[in-house]
C-alpha cells in the first residue's frame, strides 16, 4: 500500500548567522493512511519546520535545499506550482496549529471561518455551506452547534476553540492531517478530551496523521508509530510500542528518562509542625472603580486554608483560572488578599504595614514561571541577584562574595555573574532565579510553575537541584504546577485546587493513588500516559 | 444594544474631562491682562469711568471670579454662550454661522486622508522593501515634515497665481451671485487648495500606520491558518488582514479630531475662510474671551462627538469590543 | 556599542542626522557668519536671490537678509525642539509613570486629565495660553511643552501597565524594593525606548507648531523665527514667492531630518519583524 505522505531526505538550510547550518537534515519519514504518526522532540529539534515544509508555509528566510515529499504516492509537493498547492492545502492535508486563540481570525465568526474552506476549494452555495458547518461542528462535540456557528472566537472557551480549528482543518475530509502541538496550550482535561476527539474521527475517516508534540505522555496515548527528532535528524523511529518501553537512541533514552512517573515518592519526615498557616484567605477581581461598574466580579480565592509544615513541599495542583498563582501572591503580598490571614511562626503577615513586611519578605522568596519574563533584561545577573541584599543595606563586598557563593551552588559558572539575561539558556535563567530567591536566606520558598517553559531533560534538573537545596538548606516548599507528574515527582503534601478552592488535600500518596474528590479523579485520569510507565533506563542518569 | 452601550460608557468618561477644560480655561483667562470691556474700550478709543462701571456690570464682570465661574457654567448647561462685545451678538450666533465652513473642511480632508493612506499604506505594504514601497514611504515622509500652511501658500502660488486653475482663497465667489448647484461647484473649488493643505499630513500619517499594521497583522498566526486552508492571497490581504490592520488606524482618527481642528486654525487663515479656526485667531487678537470661551466648548463638544462616531465604528468592526469595555 | 553601527547601515537615517547636523552648524555659525541682527535693514528690499552677491538668498520686503534669518532662526527651532520637547516628555514621562503604575483612582483622575488635553485642540491650548501669557519666546516655549505632553504621557502609561505586572517587576518588589526604585530603575529603563522615538514626533510636531504661531505673527516678533518670515512674505506672495518658499524649506528639511532620526533609533531600539 503506498503510503498518504513520504518525506524523502529533506533538508532545509537555515540563513546564515543561525545556531546550526540546516534547520532540517535529511529528514525522511512516511504516513500511510490510517495510522497516528507522532513526531517528538524538543525545542528547535526542526519538528515544527518539518510540518510547515509539506504544507510550503517556511518562513521566507530559510532555504529548500533538497528531498522530496510525496503525496498519495503520485505528487511531489515540493515541485508543484502555487496555484496547485493552493489546491491541496485545507483540501488534501488539513492543519491544526498550537494556540487556537491567535490561529483564528478575531473578526470573522467561527461559522464563517470554517465555511471559507468550502467557500475556497468548491462551488456550493450559502445554504449547503451553513448546513455543513453545522454538521461539522456536531461533529467535533462542540455544545450547541447553532450558536457556536455564529460565536466570535473570543466567545469560546480554548478547548472549544480547538474543537472548531478541528473542524476547520476536516472539513474537506482531507487524506492528510497535520497536527501541530494542538494541545499544549490547554489543560489537561480539555487536553484528554481533544485527544480523545483526534484519536475517534482518525478512526472513523481513515485519516493519516502527522502529530507533533514535545510529550511523552501524549506520544503514549495517541501514537502508532514515533519518530524521535533532533537538531533537524529523526534520530530514530519506530512502532510506538517499540520507542516507548525499549528506546535505543541514547537521545531517546534520556528524554525518556527525564519524564517523571506518576508514583508519589516515598514520604519523608515523620514529625511535623506547622511553619505557615494560611486561613480563610479570599481574593476578588473587578467590580472597583468609579467608572467599571459594569465589570464582571471573578472569585479568585473562596476562604482558603492550609497549612505548611516545617521541610515539606506542600504540591499545589490546579488548571488555569483554579487560582494558584494568585494565591502563590498573595502568600507573599504581591496582591493584597481581601480577606484572611497569613501566619508564619505565629505572626500575621497580611497585618503588617508595608514597611514591616518589606523586612519580614526575607523569610519568604519566590521563584517565578517564565524564565525570560522574570529576569530584568537590562540588569546584570549578578546585580540581580544581589539587589535584595543591598537594599536591605550589607555592604556590596560581602553581597558580591555571596553571590559568586550562590552561582555555585545553584549550578552557575561565579564568573557569569556579569552577563545579561539574554546570553543565559531557559534553564540557567531559572538557576539565576533560585539564586535570586535564596540570596536573602528565607525559610520558605514559593515556586510557580517554575519548570514548565522548560524542556523536559532540562526540567529534571532543575527539579533535581531544587529538591538537592531544600535539603541542604532546609527549606520548606510551596510547589505550583500545573502537572501532575511533577506534583508526584517533588511534593510531599498535594492541594488540589478548582474554580479559587481547595477541593482536596493530603499527603501525595494519599491524592495521587486514592483520590477521592471527582474532580481530583478526572484529573489524574486525564494526565497522558498514565498507563505507561516510563522503562528505567540506568544509563540516563549520566545526562545532568 | 451592546454595540451602543459600549460607545456610551466612553462617552460618560469624556463628561470629567469636558468640566475640567471648562473650569481650566475659565481659571486660565482670568491671568489675562485686560477684559473684555478693555478691549472694547480700546477699539472705542477709551471712555470715562462711569460708561466703564455700567459695561462691567452689563458683561457680569463686576461679581468675583468664582460666581461667575458658576454663572458661566449654569449658561453653558442652557447652552448660552453669552454675548459677544466685539461681533455685538450671541456668541452662538456668531459660532453657528462659522460652523459650516469648519465641518467642511474637517469631513473633506479627513475623508481624502483616510482614503488615500488606506490605499497607499497598503500599496506599500504588499510591495514591501521594493521601489513602489520606498516611493510612497518617501512622499509620505515629506509631506509629514511640510508646515501645512507653507504647503497651503505654495498650493495657492501654482494653482492660483500661475496656473489660474483655482480660486486663491474665501469660501465662495460672493459677488458672481451662484445659486443651487452652481453655487455647490463654486464652493467645492474654493476647497480643493484647503483640503489638500490640511489633509496631506494626516494622509501621511496614516499611510504609515496602515503600512506598518498591514505588516505586522500579516505575520499573525491566523492569516497562517488561512493559507494552510488553501486562500489565496489576494483573498488573505481582502478578507483577513485589511480589517485587522484597520484597527489602530481607527483609534488614530479619534484621536486626530481635536488636532485637525488645531489645524484649521491656520488653514482657514491661510486661505481666508470664514470658519471656527479662523474665528478663534479673530477672537486671540481681539481679546474676545466670551467668544473664546464658547469656541473651547464647541470645539471640545466636536471632538467628543466624533470620538464617540469612532467608537461605535470601532465596536463594529471588533467583535471582542462590545462586551469588554476598554 | 552595536545599536551605534546598526543605526550607520541604514542610509536614511544617516540622511537624517546629516541634515540634522546641518541645521545645528547653521545655529552655531549664526553669529560668526552673520553677526549683525537679523531683523535689521540690510539693503535694497526684495532683491531675488543670487541677484546680488552680497544677499545670496536675496532679501525681503522689509530688507532683511533672508540668509541671515535663516541662519538665526535654526537656533530658534532648535530652542523650541530641545526645550519644548524636554518639557512635554519628561511631564508625559511623570505622568504616564505615576498613573501606569499605581492604576486605580490616581490613573482615572490623571487620564481624565490627559484626555482634556487631547480633546481641546493644542494649537487652540495654544493661542490660549499665548493670549494669556503674552509671546515671548519663553512663553511660546514652555507653552509649546504644556501642550505636547499627553501623548508622550499615554504611552509609558501603556508601556507602566505592561510591565509592572512582568514577573522581573514582581521579584524586584519581593526582594524589598520601594516604588520609586521599582518605577525609576526596574521600569522606566525597559519603557523608555518607545518613548525615546516618540520625542521625535513631539520634537517634529514642537517646530511645525512655532511656525504656525509665528507665522500667524503670534510668536516672539523680536527673534527671528522662519515662520516669521513666511508670514512677513505672504504680502508679496503673488510676486516674490521666493520670500516664504525658503524658510518653508529650511523648516521641511529640519523636520524631516528629525523624523529620519526617529525612524533610524526606532529601527535600532525597538527591533521588529519589519525588515524581513
Amino acid at each position: 500500500m503506498t503510503p498518504r505522505l513520504s518525506i524523502d531526505d529533506l533538508s532545509i538550510a537555515m540563513p546564515e548567522g543561525a545556531d546550526r547550518a540546516l534547520a532540517l537534515d535529511g529528514v525522511s519519514l512516511s504516513i500511510g493512511s490510517d495510522e497516528i504518526v507522532c513526531l517528538v522532540g524538543e525545542s528547535g529539534s526542526g519538528k515544527s519546520m518539518t510540518a510547515r515544509a509539506i504544507l510550503r508555509l517556511l518562513p521566507p528566510v530559510v532555504r529548500l535545499t533538497g528531498g522530496r515529499i510525496i503525496l498519495d504516492g503520485k505528487q511531489d509537493l515540493l515541485r508543484l506550482p502555487e496555484a496547485g498547492m493552493r489546491a491541496v492545502r485545507g483540501a488534501r492535508i488539513g492543519m491544526i496549529f498550537q494556540e487556537p486563540m491567535s490561529a483564528l481570525n478575531p473578526l470573522h465568526s467561527i461559522g464563517a471561518q470554517i465555511g471559507e474552506a468550502f467557500r475556497v476549494h468548491t462551488e456550493l452555495g450559502r445554504r449547503e455551506i451553513e448546513a455543513r458547518v453545522q454538521a461539522l461542528l456536531a461533529e467535533v462535540l462542540i455544545p450547541d452547534p447553532l450558536s457556536a456557528v455564529k460565536a466570535y472566537p473570543h466567545e469560546l472557551s480554548g478547548g472549544q476553540r480547538q474543537r472548531a480549528m478541528i473542524a476547520m482543518a476536516l472539513a474537506m475530509e482531507p487524506g492528510l492531517l497535520i497536527a501541530d502541538e494542538p494541545t499544549t496550550a490547554l489543560d489537561v482535561t480539555t487536553q484528554a478530551q481533544i485527544l480523545k476527539l483526534i484519536r475517534e474521527l482518525q478512526k472513523r475517516k481513515g485519516t493519516g496523521v502527522l502529530f507533533i508534540t514535545h510529550d511523552f505522555g501524549v506520544v503514549a496515548e495517541i501514537a502508532d508509530r514515533v519518530a524521535v527528532m533532533q537538531g533537524g535528524k529523526i534520530v530514530e523511529q519506530g512502532a510506538a510500542e517499540d520507542i516507548l518501553n525499549r528506546p535505543q537512541h541514547p537521545y531517546t533514552r534520556r528524554l525518556i528518562a527525564a519524564i517523571p512517573p506518576l508514583h508519589p515518592a516515598p514520604s519523608r519526615l515523620p514529625e511535623r509542625s506547622a511553619q505557615l498557616q494560611v486561613t480563610g484567605l479570599t481574593k476578588t477581581y473587578g467590580g472597583k472603580g468609579p467608572f467599571r461598574k459594569h465589570g464582571r466580579v471573578i472569585h479568585a480565592l473562596k476562604d482558603v486554608s492550609f497549612d505548611l509544615h516545617r521541610g515539606v513541599t506542600l504540591g499545589i495542583v490546579g488548571e488555569s483560572g483554579s487560582g494558584k498563582s494568585t494565591l502563590a501572591r498573595c502568600l507573599v503580598r504581591l496582591l493584597e488578599a481581601d480577606s484572611g490571614q497569613v501566619r508564619l511562626d505565629g505572626i500575621d503577615l497580611s497585618a503588617l504595614s508595608a514597611k514591616q513586611w518589606q523586612r519580614e519578605s526575607r523569610r519568604i522568596q519566590m521563584v517565578f514561571q517564565d524564565p525570560f519574563g522574570s529576569l530584568n533584561p537590562r540588569r546584570r545577573a549578578g546585580e540581580i541577584v544581589a539587589q535584595g541584599s543591598i537594599v536591605r543595606g550589607e555592604p556590596r563586598k560581602q553581597v558580591q562574595d555571596r553571590v559568586r557563593r550562590l552561582f555555585d551552588l545553584v549550578g552557575l559558572d561565579p564568573d557569569a555573574t556579569l552577563r545579561f539575561p539574554h546570553e543565559f539558556s531557559g534553564g540557567q535563567r531559572q538557576r539565576i532565579g533560585l539564586a535570586r530567591a535564596l540570596a536573602l536566606e528565607p525559610e520558605i520558598l514559593i515556586a510557580d510553575e517554575p519548570v514548565s517553559a522548560l524542556d523536559v531533560s532540562v526540567q529534571a534538573q532543575v527539579l533535581d537541584l531544587l529538591a538537592d537545596l531544600r535539603e541542604r538548606l532546609g527549606l520548606s516548599l510551596v510547589f505550583i504546577t500545573h502537572d501532575l507528574r511533577v506534583a508526584a515527582k517533588v511534593a510531599d503534601d498535594i492541594l488540589v485546587m478548582q474554580n479559587g478552592e481547595i477541593v482536596e488535600s493530603g499527603p501525595a500518596s494519599q491524592i495521587l493513588l486514592h483520590p477521592k474528590h471527582p474532580y481530583t479523579q478526572a484529573l489524574i485520569a486525564s494526565v497522558p500516559g498514565r498507563h505507561w510507565t516510563p522503562p528505567d533506563a540506568g544509563t540516563a542518569d549520566s545526562a545532568a | 444594544m451592546p454595540l451602543l452601550g459600549f460607545a456610551l460608557r466612553r462617552l460618560l468618561t469624556s463628561i470629567p474631562s469636558l468640566l475640567i477644560i471648562l473650569v481650566g480655561v475659565f481659571v486660565l483667562l482670568q491671568f489675562a491682562p485686560g477684559d473684555t470691556v478693555d478691549a472694547l474700550l480700546a477699539q472705542m478709543g477709551g471712555g470715562d469711568i462711569a460708561v466703564i462701571e455700567n459695561l462691567r456690570r452689563f458683561y457680569g464682570l463686576d461679581a468675583s471670579a468664582t460666581v461667575r465661574m458658576g454663572r458661566y457654567l449654569l449658561r453653558l448647561v442652557q447652552l448660552d454662550l453669552g454675548f459677544s462685545a466685539i461681533y455685538g451678538k450671541p456668541v452662538a450666533e456668531v459660532i453657528v454661522e462659522r460652523l459650516p465652513v469648519t465641518l467642511l473642511l474637517m469631513a473633506s480632508s479627513l475623508l481624502l486622508a483616510l482614503l488615500g493612506g488606506i490605499v497607499l499604506g497598503t500599496m506599500a505594504a504588499r510591495r514591501v522593501n521594493k521601489w513602489p514601497d520606498a516611493l510612497i514611504s518617501t512622499v509620505g515622509l515629506l509631506f509629514y515634515a511640510t508646515p501645512s500652511f507653507w504647503l497651503g501658500l505654495m498650493g495657492m502660488v501654482v494653482f492660483a497665481v500661475k496656473l489660474g486653475w483655482l480660486p486663491s482663497g474665501g469660501y465662495e465667489e460672493l459677488g458672481a451671485g451662484h445659486v443651487g448647484f452652481w453655487r455647490l461647484v463654486d464652493i467645492a473649488r474654493h476647497m480643493v487648495l484647503p483640503t489638500l493643505t490640511l489633509a496631506l499630513i494626516f494622509l501621511s500619517i496614516y499611510l504609515r500606520i496602515m503600512r506598518a499594521s498591514m505588516l505586522e497583522v500579516s505575520t499573525m498566526d491566523f492569516v497562517q491558518t488561512a493559507r494552510a486552508k488553501g486562500v489565496d492571497e489576494t483573498r488573505i490581504v481582502t478578507r483577513h488582514v485589511l480589517r485587522n490592520a484597520l484597527l489602530p488606524m481607527v483609534t488614530l482618527v479619534g484621536l486626530h479630531a481635536s488636532t485637525m481642528l488645531g489645524g484649521s486654525c491656520v488653514v482657514e487663515s491661510v486661505f481666508t475662510l470664514p470658519g471656527l479656526g479662523r474665528l478663534a485667531y479673530e477672537a486671540v487678537v481681539q481679546r474676545d474671551l466670551n467668544t473664546l470661551l464658547g469656541i473651547v466648548f464647541i470645539s471640545a463638544l466636536l471632538v467628543i462627538i466624533v470620538n464617540f462616531l469612532v467608537d461605535l465604528l470601532y465596536a463594529r468592526l471588533d467583535p471582542r469590543i462590545r462586551e469588554k469595555g476598554r | 556599542m552595536h545599536a551605534f553601527q546598526r543605526y550607520l547601515r541604514n542610509p536614511s537615517a544617516i540622511l537624517g542626522l546629516v541634515l540634522l547636523l546641518v541645521v545645528v552648524l547653521l545655529a552655531l555659525g549664526a553669529d560668526v557668519i552673520f553677526p549683525r541682527n537679523p531683523l535689521a535693514l540690510a539693503g535694497r528690499p526684495l532683491q531675488w536671490p543670487l541677484a546680488n552677491a552680497r544677499f545670496w538668498l536675496g532679501t525681503d520686503n522689509l530688507g532683511r537678509d533672508i540668509a541671515a534669518q535663516i541662519f538665526h532662526g535654526a537656533r530658534i527651532s532648535l530652542l523650541i525642539g530641545v526645550v519644548a520637547t524636554s518639557i512635554a516628555v519628561v511631564l508625559g514621562i511623570l505622568v504616564g509613570a505615576v498613573a501606569g503604575y499605581y492604576g486605580g483612582l490616581i490613573d482615572e483622575v490623571l487620564m481624565r486629565l490627559t484626555d482634556a488635553f487631547q480633546i481641546l485642540p493644542n494649537f487652540l491650548l495654544l493661542l490660549l495660553l499665548i493670549a494669556v501669557f503674552g509671546s515671548h519666546i519663553e512663553t511660546v516655549v514652555i507653552a509649546i511643552g504644556m501642550v505636547s505632553w499627553p501623548a508622550p504621557a499615554r504611552l509609558t502609561r501603556a508601556e507602566f501597565m505592561s510591565l509592572r505586572h512582568r514577573e522581573f517587576v514582581e521579584a524586584a518588589r519581593l526582594s524589598g524594593l520601594g516604588d520609586l526604585r521599582l518605577i525609576f530603575s526596574e521600569i522606566l529603563p525597559n519603557a523608555l525606548p518607545p518613548v525615546i522615538v516618540y520625542a521625535s514626533v513631539v520634537m517634529a510636531t514642537a517646530i511645525l507648531l512655532e511656525s504656525a504661531l509665528a507665522f500667524l505673527n503670534l510668536s516672539d516678533p523680536n527673534v527671528s523665527s522662519w515662520g516669521n518670515l513666511i508670514g512677513q512674505g505672504r504680502s508679496v506672495l503673488r510676486s516674490e514667492w521666493y520670500v516664504c518658499a525658503i524658510p518653508g524649506i529650511a523648516i521641511l528639511l529640519t523636520v524631516l531630518a528629525v523624523s529620519l532620526v526617529g525612524q533610524g533609533l526606532n529601527d535600532v531600539l525597538n527591533p521588529r519583524l519589519d525588515q524581513q
